[in-house]
């Protein structure tokens, strides 16, 4: 892989009173590959996406997207430089219809390309309900769809397959693939099924410090990521 | 098509009744359309955008003075007076939405309502010039464009008719490009859209200019058309009328605020003929629209029989 990056933090800090949720993380990622970002719940990996995407204003350090230090920008700006992010708890206008939904995440009314993003998660049919009667799993799915619809070269995803039934997490991994190669996933997720059937590589955080980075098999091996994480491997 | 069709249709009613009402409705609905047009532009922010201002009357009293003051002391005429009203609104709003803004939900609404009560108290400070409570009338001889005499009920109705048709197909039009469908998508999920990559905030700095401008142009045409300037129209209740007129007509629907103005105004009409305790029936409406009819009279059209209503 010609290793174009895209994504670079450097030393990458949040306090939250006096709480360090991510202590000065340097972090890299190449051009279209699939990263996990995996650990206990609390290691601060929400936080550290959240100030990836601008959504949760850095303490300190530098985030350096597609060459440029956008440390200092506001969360949609960073969007409009094609990052997509999809939240940890579900995110989606839920009042408004599954083309509204997704319309806005295009920035165009489109039917075709509404649709076209729907086909993403088998939702088309639906396309004209409305989004919070949908079930849970489904909202997940539809968020996901939004995500991709946006063609961000850098998508975010915290904790999608979270509520999936078995046949839809198949379906995600199907979409995944599909998109690697040009879109660049950094995916934060605890099921390591998932992660092992979809990740280029693999970053484990804990207690806000990088514990390690590696390939699916390195990380599997690594005796510190053993004890703190995968229990006995 | 259906939609643009819609709001002609409203208008074109409005023109034909015009010719036909007699004197006393005809003057009700001059005063209605006025008002209604306030009631457009506080939907905008309202209904459209999800930010409860407390404190409208103050755009509506900007336009107020700006073009009462600029007729009775500049000797200004009334087209430039209404010009001077429009951009008096528009300044304070962007003014007070940079202040405002930097808060959320209920302070908010507190933020609004003590910037609308320091205009009030401006509005009496200078009786010099504004003559406080009491106010001041405009001459009829100045109420006029040309050889148009703005005072006569014909043209008074018509002028008024003209400014609710362009607040109304302004509104319609924004339903339907971008800019209006961001709006909404600030009102439902303001971290969602943000994450979409919409700049939240100057979306909703533009809600409360336009907002606020339109009220002015309403408080601008009151003063024009009915030759009154008076504090009383800068006080609470008058920050409070649209939320209501907008509440049960219809909050975020384009027709509403009209068809919620023209309820309030015959209903109170109806029974201040009736009783003194007529604000007491108007309570007890709104208590039973918020049970039975929570989206407004325009909004449940909508939910049950007419979707495609914007
Ligand atoms: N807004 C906040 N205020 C205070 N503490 C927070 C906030 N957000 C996260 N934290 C704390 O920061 C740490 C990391 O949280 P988070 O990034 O959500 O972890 P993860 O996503 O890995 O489960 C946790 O201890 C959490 O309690
Ligand atoms: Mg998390």
């Amino acid at each position: 892989m010609a290793a174009v990056t895209i994504l670079e933090t450097k030393g990458l800090h949040r306090e939250f009173g006096g709480l360090t949720a991510v202590d000065r993380v340097d972090f890299t990622m190449t051009q279209g590959e699939v990263h996990a970002l995996i650990g206990p719940n609390g290691a601060g990996k929400s936080t550290f996406v959240g100030m990836v995407s601008g959504r949760i204003w850095a303490s300190g350090g530098r985030v350096i997207f597609d060459g440029q230090d956008i440390t200092a920008r506001p969360a949609h700006a960073r969007i409009r430089m094609g990052m997509a992010y999809t939240f940890q708890i579900t995110a989606i206008y839920a009042r408004l219809s599954l083309f509204e939904n997704i319309a806005l995440a295009l920035g165009e009314r489109s039917r075709p390309r509404v649709q076209e993003a729907l086909d993403h998660v088998g939702l088309t049919e639906r396309m004209d309900e409305i989004a919070g009667d949908l079930s849970y799993g489904h909202q997940r799915l539809l968020e996901i769809a939004m995500g991709v619809a946006q063609a961000p070269r850098l998508l975010i995803l915290d904790e999608p397959t979270q509520g999936l039934a078995e046949s839809e997490i198949e379906g995600f991994n199907a979409l995944i693939r599909r998109l690697a190669g040009e879109t660049s996933i950094l995916l934060i997720e605890h099921n390591m099924n998932v992660v092992m059937a979809l990740a280029d590589r693999i970053t484990v955080l804990d207690t806000g410090r990088i514990l390690a980075t590696g390939a699916p098999d390195e990380i599997h091996a690594d005796p510190h990521v053993q004890e703190a994480y995968l229990g006995t491997g | 098509m259906k939609v643009l069709g819609l709001h002609l249709g409203l208008l074109a009613l409005l023109a034909v009744l015009g010719m036909i009402l007699p004197a006393y409705h005809q003057g009700n609905l001059s005063r209605i359309m006025v008002l209604a047009t306030y009631a457009v532009g506080y939907n905008v922010m309202f209904g459209y955008t999800g930010l409860l201002s407390l404190g409208h009357a103050m755009f509506f009293g900007a336009g107020m003075y700006g073009l009462g003051l600029a007729m009775q002391h500049g000797g200004v005429g009334a087209v430039p007076a209404f010009g001077i009203g429009l951009v008096s609104a528009a300044v304070l709003s962007a003014v007070v939405a940079v202040l405002a803004l930097r808060t959320i939900g209920v302070a908010f609404m507190i933020v609004t309502l003590m910037f609308s009560q320091a205009a009030f108290l401006s509005a009496l400070y200078f009786g010099e010039w504004t003559r406080g409570d009491e106010g001041f009338v405009l001459a009829q001889q100045i109420r006029r464009v040309g050889e148009v005499d703005l005072s006569n009920p014909v043209t008074r109705y018509y002028a008024a008719l003209l400014l609710f048709s362009v607040a109304l197909l302004l509104t319609m039009r924004m339903t339907q490009v971008r800019f209006g469908h961001v709006l909404v998508a600030v009102r439902e999920n303001e971290e969602r859209t943000r994450m979409l990559g919409y700049s939240v905030w100057s979306h909703k700095f533009w809600a409360v200019v336009i907002s606020g401008t339109i009220s002015g142009a309403a408080g601008a045409a009151y003063a024009l058309l009915f030759g009154y300037v008076g504090a009383s129209f800068v006080s609470v209740p008058y920050s409070i009328f649209p939320l209501l007129w907008v509440l049960l007509g219809g909050a975020g629907t384009t027709i509403g605020p009209f068809v919620g103005t023209l309820f309030m105004f015959y209903l109170i009409d109806y029974l201040s003929g009736l009783t003194t305790a007529y604000m007491l029936v108007v309570g007890i409406v709104l208590v039973l629209l918020t049970l039975f009819a929570r989206a407004g009279l325009m909004g449940e059209i909508r939910k049950r029989w007419v979707p495609w209503l914007p």
